[in-house]
Parts: structure tokens; C-alpha cells; sequence
């Protein structure tokens, strides 16, 4: 095999000398040693993304509070959104599950580039520390929403303060886009290069394949983010007019910016901000494939038509960007054909959805924790992305755009559904990253709560959203058909508080199990793929002298004649022999 | 931790959680019959809006279909196959009918809605009549300025150059057409029955010029001319509303549109300074 070369190169790792204390912990370029530090960090940074929401959700509700100001609450709502998206969620999945997963299913010693895997993790740092340092700077965070519109991110006298917060927020941004670019290259050449031997493309896990199609996104979509802020960057200190037309009143000043365009920078940003939610998505959807199909003891239904369709929508989120921009005013002809590419990109997930249900059919099902927010993610993604339908066609995003019917759409279908698959593929990988099983009544307790947290948290978002109640409003006040709006805003925060307080319960069995839960073994789940046949944990090196050879796709459940109900990727004989000299 | 071998009963399980899926499916259909009263689409002024409305209940039947049978067959999924002893899953993984068909058949779906919605969008951006009322409109931190032409129907010239804190519009003193022309803030009346034709810009950051009970909406971008028409046709008075967030005082940027009478609107216009 081709991969030979790289195989042998891999094995020099295992001559290393006994690490010192840095070199384990801090600048590690072992793989999975990253992706722990990846998995913790943005762990806490989602806690400090939640904690923005619940100041948000208690404002909400109680307006008369005076918990948060104006300036406080959008800066809430900036910071909830940045570090939930560019912090937690697409780190945690690229960083987190990436790096830890990769050469454990490819069945290979590390990542293709060891050390600048621990660049890119060290790259990210100066962002979290950056983005949280904008917290305490005078005028406080960026303020302008995550999308950070220009003209309003780009004048300083157009906002009621967050001047340096901003900027500090585009220096942030570019310290994860540095580093995610660095992550997904080394993704894809490990992927491509290093597949142990008979590890074809055809035989990978979906969760690789959803890794995969992640990568390629995230090399192609980055750069133009880049791009975008390192241009928003200069009009904000070098005075630069990228995006400002001539002649802006700002703060009854006559602006010096002239020639710029103001919608260059949304379309900068969708064109990123598209695949982004793809970037968030399609590792799920590999997760939660691997899960259900492991669960239901059953193999995963239509294989192909799970690849076909993740390329499909890694393509296609290409051409989709405009739909954020229905009413932005740029031409309706590109309305038109933005609504067309659209509608096309919903093929996919529905064959995805369907392709699930019929995984679960005629399986024997295994109610693990993990399954069960697999389940979720079904669920909420169907929910998700039956309300995206209503915002596909432009005429009816005229009256839903900017409205909490988007918040809710897009918490179910990228937040929740992310969300969802982040927990269930922690519960399902926790003995293999870290030697011990989490415990499970606490983890069915915390399902059911962030199950019907997540509904009642996000559901009601639709009716207001319906009713015109729009998004980052600091107060309802001004609008008469919105005084009544006030018991759904309750109800909606005491479901984001009891979604909140059952992450804690989340949080206490994750460090609680990390020290005290049972010892799991090779194959606690009887999985077929290959990083459950290492050691738990595995070893520095992953395998042992030799490499592991696959004969087989990883989704061999329940073959008839087989001796188990399951035949791992490293079983060569045939099935019916397996039980032969089968077992690893 | 599953051993193998041991005998694993999942049926207690998977009746919960098939309870809790065919919760989800009930409470969300249920929630939204009764969200129908009192939150539900802003009482509708305009007839462009009829077109949208229909388009939005046609993609709530299409959507509340999958949205039911997908939670039904998950749901008795989860409750027909929990595991149970030592009995073996079903082993198929592909049939190219069932495939064929769930790709189709979404496909179909989905370029009918598309082509209806496609039909919608270019009644919406259509030419204006000829007869329709013209206004312009700017937005700024954190107000709306309209402008009207005086009595014979033309606006004066304006240039970026004449903008003043006092005047967004930038009208050009020089042109005594720009004398007739009314400027009122945060006040829109409109005729009833009389399409109008809005042209809408910023002179700051980016606005969003929202009528929600006429279904439009248009960012109002500085550097940039965009025009909507609507035909109103219910009187009454309306929110504007400011949809795209353009500082901190975003939350308070709102103005009324009313909908008269040709004469009654006339009056007004009158009455209203140049």
C-alpha cells in the first residue's frame, strides 16, 4: 500500500523517551492528548457562551429587572452567539472529536502532522484568552452581534461604546480561522494519507466521512472569513473604507470612509457563514449514524446514500449563502436563484433523516445515554429543518427574517442538533478517551431534561417569532402587538434555566466518571469500528507493534450466522466463521 | 457496560422513551394550534400579503406532514424494537425503492413549493404601477425620515454632499423643487386602496424598514437605493418597526404607518411643515 512510508514513520513515535510533565500535558502532539485539551477548553467556554444566555433569558423575562442595560444585553447576545459558534461547537467537533477520533477509527499512530496539530491548539489559545479578555476592557465586549454587520461593527462612533471590545473580537476571530485552518488541513491529509491497511474510503465510519467533508469545508470557507475580517479590521484602525460607502452621518459627523460597500461584508461572511453551519452539522451526522447503527444493532441503512448525500451538502453549502440575504437589497433576481439552490440542499437531509429512521427499523435496540441524545438529534433536526423550509422561500422569510421564528429554526436544526451529538458521542466515546464509563441513570436524567429543555426553550420561539416579535430587541416595550408576548418569554426561560441546570448534572458526572466511574474495557459497547479495538485507553501510539488490517465495512450488525451480534472491522473470516479465531 | 451474552430486556426503556418522542409530536402540534390564537401572523393590511400568507400555510401542511410522520415512526420504532434476550436485529442495510422514493419524492415536494415560491417572490419585486404614491426613506440612528413630493407629484435633487445632521435626504437647497417636498420622522401615511412605492436607504448603519401587517421588509443600506411597493388595503394604523440591529438604541427605533383615506391623507399632507 501506498501509505507504507507514512506507516513506518508513524512507528518512531512509540521509541519516544518517557515524557516530561510539558511535554504530556501542555505541548503535547499526541493526538489524543490535544484533543483533551481541545474537549476541556471549549467545554468551559460553552459554559461561559450558557452563562450569556441565561443573563439573557432572565432579562427577557423580567425586562424590569435591570439585570442587563442596552449595551449589556446586545453585548450578551454578541458573546452568546461568537463563543457558542466559533469557541464550542465547531472546535469541540473539529479540535475535540477530530483529533481524538481520526487515527483512533483510521487505525493510525497520530495525526499526519503531530506538531502542527499542537500549533493549531496552541494557536486557539490566544483567541479563548483574547475573546475573554474583551470582557474586561472599557466599553466592554463586542456588541454588534455575531454577524457584526458592517457599517455598525466598523465605525467606532456608531455604537454606544465596545470600541476596542470589537476589535479585539476580529483579532480573536482570526486566531481560531489560523487555527481551525491548520486543524482541517492536517485532517485531510491524515484521512487521505494515513487509512491503515484495507481501510479504503468505501469501508470508513460515517463519523470520519462526516470529518472529512468538515475539513474540506472548513479549508475552503475560512479563508474567506479571513479575508472579510482582516478587512473589517483595517476600516476599524487603519482607516481603511472596504466597507463603508461615502458620506455616512454618524453621530452628527460627516465620515471620512468613502468608496466602500456595505453589503461587501455580509457577503464576505455568508459565504463563510454557510458551510459554518455545515461545519457544525455533518460531524453530527456521522456521530449520530455511528450510534444509531451501533444501538439499534443494526448496520447503518444506505451506506452510500450517507455519503452521497454528506458530499452533497458540502457542495452545495456553497451556493446557498445568499439565503441569509433575502431582504439585505441585493437584487431579487439573486434572490431567486439563492431560494432555488436552497430548496436543492434540503434533498440531502431529508434522505439523512429518513435514512436514520429506517437504521432504527426492525433493530434491537439499546437504550445507552448515548442513543438517546442520538434519538434527540433526530428529533430536533427534523424540527429544525422542517421551520428552515418557511426561511428557504424568500417571500416568506420577507416577514420571518430577523424575527425569533430564525432563532428558533436555527437553535434546533445547527445549535441543538450540534448539541445533541456533542453529548451522545461523549457518552458513547468517554471509556475510550478516558479509561472509564460515565455513570448512566444520571446521564438518562440528563437527557430527559435537556430533551424537554431544548423543546421548551426553543418551540415557543416560533410562535413569537410568528407574531413578529424580532430578535435582539432589548425590550418589547415600544411594540404594542408584542404586550402580551410576556408569559411565553417566562415560560421560555425557566425551560433555558432547567436546560441550563441540567448541563450541571452533565458536569458532574463527566468529572465524577473521569475519577470514580467503572473501569470500561477494549469494546464496552460491542462496536465494530477500529478504535474500539485498541486498549482502553488507548496507548501513546494507539496500537501496538503491528498495525490493524480491516477486512470489512464497520457496520457488520447482527450478520446472520455469526457467532455475536457483531463483527469488528479487524475480523477477516467469513461471517459464519467468525467466532473461529475472530475475537481481537 | 453491555457484556456479551447477558441477557439485556431494553422494553421499559424503549416504551419511555417512545412515550417521550410521541410527547414532543403531540405538544408541538398541539402548541401551535393553540399559539393560533393569540400568536400567530400580524392581522394582514396589504395584498401583497394575501399571496405570502397562502404561501406560508401551504409550506405549514407540507412541513407539519414529515414534522408528524417522522416523530410516529420514530416513536413506534423505539417502542416495536427494544432489545430483548438474545434476539438478533434484522440485517438489511439497503433498498433501492425505498431510497428512490424518499429522494424523489422530497425532490418533488420541494421544486413545487419552489416554483410557487418563485411565482410569490417576482409578484413581490414586480414593477410598481404607475399610479402609485412615492416615498422615501431613510433610516438613522435611531429614526425614520420620510419624504414626500409636493403637490406636483416631484422630488427636488439630492447629492450625498448636501447631507447634514438636519437633513439625511441631502436635498439640494439650490432646486426650489426641494421646497414642496415634505420630510415628516417617524410618520408614514399611506392611501388606501393606492399602491406605494417606497425607496428606501440609510444614512449610517444598516436598518431594517419592517411592516410587518403589509409582510415586507427591506434593509435599508447606506450607499444604496432599494424600492418595495405594497397596495394597502385596510385603514388603520401600524408598526414600523427597525428589523436589523443598528446600535443600542435599536430597541426604540419605531414609527406608525397609517392607512387613509386619499383625502384624509391629503390633509395630513397639508398640514404637515416643508
Amino acid at each position: 500500500m501506498d501509505a507504507v512510508a507514512v506507516h513506518e514513520a508513524g512507528a518512531a513515535h512509540e521509541t519516544h523517551a518517557k515524557e516530561t510533565f510539558f511535554r504530556h500535558y501542555i505541548f503535547s502532539t499526541d493526538h489524543k492528548m490535544i484533543g483533551k485539551q481541545y474537549f476541556l477548553t471549549t467545554m468551559f467556554m460553552a459554559l461561559v457562551g450558557g452563562g450569556m444566555a441565561m443573563l439573557m433569558r432572565d432579562h427577557l423575562a423580567w425586562p424590569n429587572n435591570g439585570v442587563l442595560t442596552p449595551e449589556q444585553y446586545l453585548q450578551a447576545v454578541t458573546m452568546h452567539g461568537t463563543i457558542m459558534i466559533f469557541f464550542f461547537l465547531t472546535v469541540m467537533l473539529t479540535g475535540g472529536f477530530g483529533n481524538l477520533l481520526i487515527p483512533l477509527m483510521i487505525g493510525a499512530r497520530d495525526m499526519a502532522f503531530p506538531v502542527l496539530n499542537m500549533i493549531s491548539y496552541w494557536t486557539f489559545v490566544p483567541g479563548v484568552i483574547t475573546i475573554l479578555a474583551s470582557f474586561f476592557v472599557p466599553g466592554g465586549p463586542a456588541g454588534n452581534g455575531w454577524t457584526a454587520y458592517a457599517p455598525l461593527s466598523a465605525i467606532p462612533a456608531a455604537e454606544g461604546g465596545a470600541g476596542l471590545g470589537q476589535t479585539l473580537w476580529l483579532v480573536a476571530l482570526l486566531f481560531v480561522v489560523i487555527s481551525s485552518l491548520f486543524g482541517s488541513l492536517n485532517f485531510l491529509t491524515t484521512i487521505l494519507n494515513m487509512r491503515t491497511r484495507g481501510l479504503s474510503m468505501g469501508r470508513l465510519p460515517l463519523t470520519i466521512w462526516g470529518i472529512f467533508i468538515t475539513a474540506v469545508l472548513a479549508l475552503l470557507s475560512f479563508p474567506v472569513l479571513m479575508a472579510g475580517l482582516g478587512l473589517l479590521l483595517l476600516d476599524r484602525v487603519a482607516g481603511t473604507s472596504f466597507f463603508e460607502p461615502t458620506n455616512l452621518l454618524v453621530g452628527g459627523q460627516i465620515s471620512t470612509h468613502a468608496g466602500g460597500d456595505a453589503l461587501l461584508w455580509q457577503h464576505l461572511f455568508w459565504f463563510f457563514g454557510h458551510p459554518e453551519v455545515y461545519i457544525l452539522i455533518l460531524t453530527p451526522m456521522g456521530i449520530v449514524s455511528e450510534i444509531i447503527s451501533t444501538f439499534s444493532r443494526k448496520p447503518i441503512f444506505g451506506y452510500k446514500a450517507m455519503i452521497l448525500s454528506l458530499s452533497a451538502i458540502g457542495f452545495l453549502s456553497f451556493l446557498v449563502w445568499g439565503h441569509h440575504m433575502f431582504v439585505s437589497g441585493m437584487h431579487p433576481l439573486l434572490g431567486a436563484a439563492f431560494m432555488g439552490s436552497t430548496i436543492i440542499i434540503a434533498v440531502p437531509s431529508a434522505i439523512k433523516t429518513f435514512n436514520w429512521c429506517a437504521t432504527l427499523w426492525g433493530g434491537r435496540i439499546h437504550f445507552t445515554t448515548a442513543m438517546l441524545f442520538a434519538i434527540g438529534f433526530v428529533s430536533v433536526f427534523v424540527t429544525g429543518g422542517l421551520s428552515g423550509i418557511f426561511l428557504a422561500i424568500a417571500p416568506v422569510d420577507i416577514y420571518l427574517h430577523d424575527t425569533y421564528f430564525v432563532i428558533a429554526h436555527f437553535h434546533f436544526v445547527m445549535a441543538s442538533a450540534s448539541l445533541f451529538a456533542i453529548l451522545a458521542g461523549t457518552y458513547f466515546w468517554f471509556p475510550k478517551f478516558f479509561g472509564r464509563l460515565m455513570n448512566e441513570t444520571l446521564g438518562k436524567i440528563h437527557f430527559a431534561l435537556t430533551f424537554l429543555g431544548i423543546y421548551g426553550t426553543f418551540y415557543p420561539m416560533h410562535f413569537i417569532g410568528l407574531h413578529s416579535n424580532d430578535r435582539r430587541l432589548y425590550d418589547n416595550a415600544a411594540y404594542p402587538f408584542l404586550a402580551h408576548t410576556g408569559p411565553i418569554d417566562v415560560f421560555v426561560s425557566l425551560s433555558a434555566f432547567l436546560l441550563g441546570a441540567a448541563q450541571l448534572i452533565f458536569l458532574f458526572n463527566f468529572f465524577y466518571s473521569l475519577k470514580y466511574g467503572p473501569v470500561a474495557d477494549t469494546n464496552p459497547w460491542r462496536a465494530n469500528s477500529l478504535d474500539w479495538q485498541t486498549p482502553t485507553p488507548p496507548p501513546h501510539g494507539n496500537w501496538g507493534d503491528e498495525l490493524p488490517t480491516v477486512y470489512r465495512w464497520p457496520y457488520d450488525y447482527s450478520v446472520p450466522g455469526a457467532k455475536d451480534d457483531y463483527i469488528p472491522q479487524t475480523v477477516q473470516a467469513a461471517p459464519v466463521a467468525a467466532g473461529a479465531g475472530g475475537e481481537a | 457496560m453491555e457484556q456479551p451474552g447477558r441477557v439485556v430486556d431494553e422494553r421499559r426503556a424503549g416504551r419511555w422513551m417512545s412515550a417521550l418522542i410521541m410527547f414532543i409530536l403531540v405538544a408541538g402540534v398541539l402548541s401551535f394550534v393553540w399559539s393560533s390564537k393569540d400568536y400567530w401572523l400580524l392581522p394582514l393590511a396589504s395584498t401583497q400579503g394575501l399571496t405570502l400568507d397562502n404561501l406560508f400555510y401551504a409550506i405549514l401542511i407540507l412541513t407539519a406532514i414529515p414534522f408528524v410522520l417522522v416523530h410516529l415512526f420514530i416513536g413506534l420504532s423505539l417502542w416495536r424494537f427494544p432489545a430483548r434476550g438474545t434476539e438478533r436485529a434484522a440485517h438489511w442495510h439497503e433498498h433501492l425503492g425505498a431510497e428512490l422514493t424518499w429522494t424523489i419524492v422530497p425532490t418533488i415536494a420541494f421544486i413545487v413549493l419552489g416554483i410557487y415560491g418563485e411565482i410569490v417572490w417576482a409578484h413581490i419585486y414586480s414593477a410598481p404601477p404607475a399610479n402609485a404614491l412615492q416615498v422615501q426613506v431613510v433610516g438613522r440612528q435611531f429614526e425614520w425620515e420620510f419624504r414626500y413630493p409636493g403637490p406636483d407629484g416631484k422630488f427636488g435633487r439630492t447629492a450625498p454632499k448636501f447631507v447634514t445632521s438636519g437633513d439625511p435626504f441631502g436635498m439640494d437647497p439650490s432646486d426650489p423643487e426641494n421646497q414642496q417636498n415634505i420630510v415628516t420622522v417617524n410618520e408614514m401615511h399611506v392611501v388606501l386602496n393606492r399602491p406605494v412605492s417606497v425607496r428606501i436607504t440609510a444614512i449610517d448603519v444598516i436598518h431594517s424598514f419592517s411592516l410587518p401587517n403589509f409582510r415586507m421588509k427591506q434593509d435599508a443600506v447606506p450607499g444604496r437605493d432599494v424600492s418595495i411597493w405594497f397596495t394597502p388595503n385596510k385603514a388603520g394604523t401600524y408598526q414600523i418597526v427597525c428589523a436589523q440591529l443598528c446600535g443600542v438604541g435599536h430597541y426604540t427605533m419605531r414609527g406608525n404607518i397609517t392607512v387613509e383615506s386619499q383625502s384624509a391623507f391629503d390633509q395630513w399632507l397639508g398640514s404637515q411643515g416643508h
